[in-house]
């Protein structure tokens, strides 16, 4: 024992870091933020450094070039012995480090951390969530798949929208005029170098001003901050009411830390490695790219924007939402703290929270994009046809051979970019069917050119089948007085 | 032995020996730096430099023009005519060659015109799908329905001895299409 200490006395005689150390560790923190609600920050920061042990044993193997990184994550996965829980844990810890950083933030902002003199902690957190979010896109890239392809083609895309500057960025993106070699090499130098030497210098600035500010108080309502007295309310707290950091509240951290290591480890133990799908092989067309998790909110956002609005949407939004983030702290630096007496930004919270999670939902199920093998997959139940004429079975038979149902369902099977057909004959007359089919519009494509007059007479003969028993079909009485002195008119198209 | 005698501070304001080479080295280090940094900038853009103009696109072959029967739309696959030694299979690109008649062409890119997804052909319909946003286009290219804001990317196309070549090289973009603009056309033309 006596040479340990000895050993250790001889190195801080020359480091002199055990000084700051204790100090560090001993600060007085106010006894109520040993809370079960302040553990997500050190939690972000365990996952990080999860995610770069991980990310160093990968690297073991990985090749970063584009003819072999996806044969290289198929050893991963079935050649080196626990490569797939390697990866696992690398995709998993993704997963959950963009998730515990935006609970971390909610955290922050409903307790008022954000609020003086914590202004550039905040900021620098923006960054950090950024910089989050670009480690968890180049990490999709370099799982060099089809998926990673196509989402490079999409970023490409959108950075090409860029007035002027668009063709340059999206060279300067790709390394060249196409996604290739030099793009993986270029991803995985950011993912790799650049984001994480960036995140651990703003990771250290982070902790360094939590340290140096003080752990923010359990927010009281009606306990103002106020530029001119928090500091000194603040020490005056930490005297009265306060306990070292070490032991008293960093217990909790601790647990919470093992406890979302465990959680990550179990999620790649029973879920498994992430991909890699099909190969990065862009003349294999059979694909419907879909990006990770925590960017499906935006390609559902981009399916639903009117066309018009994309663009501007695009170029014009990124940019606010960060500037309001980096400002937010500056706009309500004093005031209240409890989220108890801050209703609008309880609301904003939960409006954004709803929003980005209906858009997630509604990305896992795509209903904008048609169902490429619907027309030869999903047959037209049997009973829309049981007991037809020989003229509508032929235009359910037109009805499968022109990909209708790639884009409407029947029976709940199909696509579902229109809308369900099941009882299109109560809504729509004979005229108003012909009308759509050959013109189509409102986001139908026109019909016109790829369907003979016999075969659009069988498919609205077919489609007017279309209606519950107990309701008959739509039909414009005024036309059947003028046309037929009396006699109703069944079929036949019009001029 | 001499004394060294002590220099007496200078006036404020003026420039000591000291603080003269220290501002030589900074100024001299600036100097470093750019000569450092044309390099390193022209290193990082050496992408973008290439590109100016139509640098990345040149002639590439398609096969024999009687691979392409009239009237119909086949896939065409081509390799792109700038490859590195890393590049593997993302070099080789697929198109879509729809032959009007005799030596009428037009050559579609893969990319969907709105986020550049890979569009599929459906002969019965006549109608190019796109399986990510829903983009449509019907079969001379034009836009159908769905998000694109236009129709699909064409490239210029001309035929040697009987080869149907296409001037490709770029992947289009909205922002950056590459090829002259698909002529706007009436949806049913």
């Amino acid at each position: 024992m006596r040479l340990i200490a000895r050993v250790g006395e001889w190195f801080d005689h020359r480091l002199q870091l055990a000084a700051p150390i204790r100090e560090a560790a001993g600060h007085p923190v106010p006894r109520n933020t040993a809370s079960w609600f302040y553990v997500f920050g050190s939690a972000a920061l365990t996952v990080f450094l999860l995610q770069l042990i991980t990310g160093i044993l990968l690297a073991l193997i990985y090749v970063p070039a584009a003819g072999e990184a996806w044969s290289s994550l198929q050893a991963l996965n079935h050649q080196v012995a626990l490569g797939w829980f390697i990866r696992a844990m690398h995709g998993w810890g993704s997963n959950f480090m963009v998730a515990i950083v935006l609970i971390h933030m909610v955290q922050v902002f409903l307790f008022g951390a954000h609020k003086y003199p914590r202004e550039l902690t905040w900021v620098v957190g923006v960054f950090l969530l950024l910089m989050t979010l670009g480690m968890a896109f180049s990490g999709q890239v370099l799982r060099f798949d089809e998926d990673a392809y196509w989402g490079l083609g999409i970023g490409a895309s959108i950075a090409s929208r860029v007035p002027i500057l668009g063709p340059f960025a999206v060279k300067l993106m790709l390394g060249g005029p196409i996604i290739a070699g030099a793009t993986l090499s270029r991803f995985f130098a950011l993912h790799v170098f650049v984001i994480p030497g960036l995140l651990i210098g703003f990771v250290c600035l982070h902790v360094l001003m939590v340290l140096k500010l003080g752990i923010n108080e359990w927010p009281m309502p009606g306990r103002i901050v106020r530029r001119a007295t928090y500091e000194a309310e603040y020490h005056a707290l930490t005297k009265q009411d306060g306990a070292p950091f070490v032991p008293y509240a960093i217990w909790k951290d601790m647990f919470f830390a093992a406890f979302i290591i465990l959680a990550i480890a179990a999620c790649a133990f029973y879920f498994g490695p992430f991909g890699p799908t099909g190969q990065p092989d862009p003349t294999i067309i059979q694909t419907a790219p879909k990006p990770d998790y925590f960017f499906l909110w935006l390609y559902a956002l981009l399916s639903l924007l009117p066309p018009a609005l994309e663009t501007p949407f695009l170029l014009i939004c990124p940019p606010l939402v960060i500037l309001g983030l980096i400002l937010l702290p500056f706009l309500s630096g004093e005031g209240e703290k409890s989220w108890r007496r801050r209703p609008i930004a309880v609301i904003t919270v939960l409006m954004i929270a709803i929003t980005l999670g209906t858009f997630t939902r509604m990305a896992q199920f795509t209903p904008w994009s048609p169902h490429m093998n619907a027309w030869s997959g999903d047959p037209v139940p049997e009973r829309y046809i049981h007991g037809t004429t020989a003229l509508a079975r032929q235009g359910a038979l037109v009805f499968q051979v022109k990909q209708c149902r790639n884009c409407h369902s029947l029976g709940n099977t199909g696509g579902q970019r229109g809308p369900a057909l099941d009882s299109v004959a109560v809504r729509l007359t004979q005229d108003q069917l012909i009308r759509q089919v050959i013109q189509g519009g409102g986001n139908m494509p026109a019909y016109g050119n790829n369907l003979s007059p016999a075969e659009t007479t069988a498919l609205v003969a077919f489609l007017e089948t279309l209606h519950p028993a107990s309701q008959g079909p739509a039909r414009d009485a005024a036309l059947d007085l003028v046309l037929s002195n009396g006699q109703v008119k069944t079929s036949g198209t019009q001029p | 032995m001499s004394t060294h005698t002590v220099t007496a501070p200078p006036a404020e304001g003026a420039l000591s020996r000291r603080g003269f080479f220290m501002k030589l080295g900074i100024l001299f280090n600036g100097f470093a730096a750019i000569v450092l940094a044309v390099p390193i900038v022209r290193f990082l853009l050496s992408s973008v430099a290439r590109g100016r103009g139509n640098g990345y696109l040149s002639w590439v072959p398609l096969g024999n023009v009687s691979n392409f029967p009239e009237g119909e739309t086949r896939m065409a696959t081509f390799r792109s005519p700038l490859v590195m030694p890393t590049d593997g299979k993302t070099v080789d690109t697929a198109c879509w060659v729809r032959r009007l008649a005799g030596d009428q062409f037009q050559v579609f890119a893969i990319n969907c015109a709105h986020l550049g997804c890979p569009v599929r052909w459906f002969q019965q319909s006549g109608l190019f799908m796109c399986p990510c946003h829903g983009g449509a286009y019907y079969r001379d290219g034009a836009r159908a329905s769905g998000p694109p804001e236009r129709g699909l990317f064409e490239y210029p196309y001309k035929i040697e001895n009987g080869v149907l070549t296409i001037d490709a090289g770029q992947l289009p973009t909205p922002g950056d299409p590459v090829a002259s603009l698909t002529s706007e056309k009436p949806p049913c033309a």
